[in-house]
């Protein structure tokens, strides 16, 4: 049964979905006019293909899909040809961070316990999210957009791959790495 | 070094372990070496405790932003839904 969801209706797009796909670009790259170019080509490339959509999926999935394309192109083109020296330059950055020998922390990185992580108290979560907000900015390009498809939009791992050209060893080093970073970041600046 | 004490100092592979384990199921020997290792390293079973944190952190920070008062400007909403209804128009 096609619901009243899955019709296309270009001229309400604007009204209905802009401000969505907006903020869905913007936590993703982080830069607002090009937030905004993504916005406006998402609903160009979609109105060229009003004929193929199907009614598989709601107008909102839809569009979403295609802005997601988009912004892949946006990680590829920031990381492209980095991703060999992104994968290198984790591999150095980890070994400020463990012993080179025998792999174990070393003491001013070894995890102290950050407050206000297990706290409920909203203020203190509050200020906690800021710094999380900047940490991730701090992370390669590369590293983000990786770490960002896999534990936020539920990437499946061959998908990111491909698309980010990087290899599966890569990306478990990758995934391993963005997250030790941005818990030091944060024990750094918080404690 | 025996095997043995290389997992029990190895933290670097160890919280390599446990991203892994957040993503995929590991395998059995790997999973043996993580017990191992987190039943003798408070570190890395803290780390353990926090890296989970993140991850909801991570996910809460994003879902709330598209919930953000953050909105387009109303002279661009315009002009781009002009630009739609000429689309619209050639075809």
């Amino acid at each position: 049964m096609i619901s009243e969801n899955n019709v296309l209706a270009p001229h309400k797009w604007v009204a209905t979905y802009a401000d969505y796909l907006y903020m869905y670009a913007i936590v993703r790259i982080n830069d607002e006019d090009l937030a905004k170019d993504l916005v406006q080509e998402t609903f160009l490339a979609a109105l060229e293909r009003v004929d193929r959509f199907e009614g598989r999926s709601t107008e909102r999935t839809w569009l979403t899909a295609i802005l997601k394309n988009k912004i892949i192109d946006v990680y590829r083109k920031k990381s492209s040809g980095l991703a060999v020296a992104a994968a290198n330059k984790a591999t150095q950055e980890q070994d400020e961070f463990f012993d080179e020998g025998n792999g174990h922390w070393k003491s001013e990185y070894a995890p102290q316990p950050i407050a206000g992580m297990d706290e409920q108290d909203p203020l203190l979560q509050k200020e906690l999210n800021k710094i999380l907000q900047l940490c991730l900015q701090k992370l390669p390009a590369l590293w983000n957009a990786v770490f960002t498809m896999k534990h936020v939009d539920d990437a499946a791992t061959e998908h990111i791959c491909t698309e980010l050209h990087v290899t599966q060893a890569n990306f478990w080093v990758i995934i391993h790495r963005a997250k030790v970073n941005l818990r030091a970041c944060l024990q750094k600046n918080w404690n | 070094m025996s095997y043995l004490k290389k997992i029990i100092y190895n933290c670097k592979q160890a919280t390599f372990l446990i991203e892994k384990k957040q993503l995929k199921r590991l395998s059995f020997r790997e999973e043996i070496e993580l017990r191992i290792h987190l039943a003798g390293c408070g570190m890395c079973v803290l780390y353990n405790k926090q890296s989970h944190i993140i991850n909801t952190m991570v996910q809460q920070l994003f879902h709330d932003s598209l919930r953000s008062e953050l909105k387009l400007d109303e002279n661009f909403k315009a002009e781009l839904q002009a630009k739609i209804e000429e689309g619209l128009g050639n075809n």
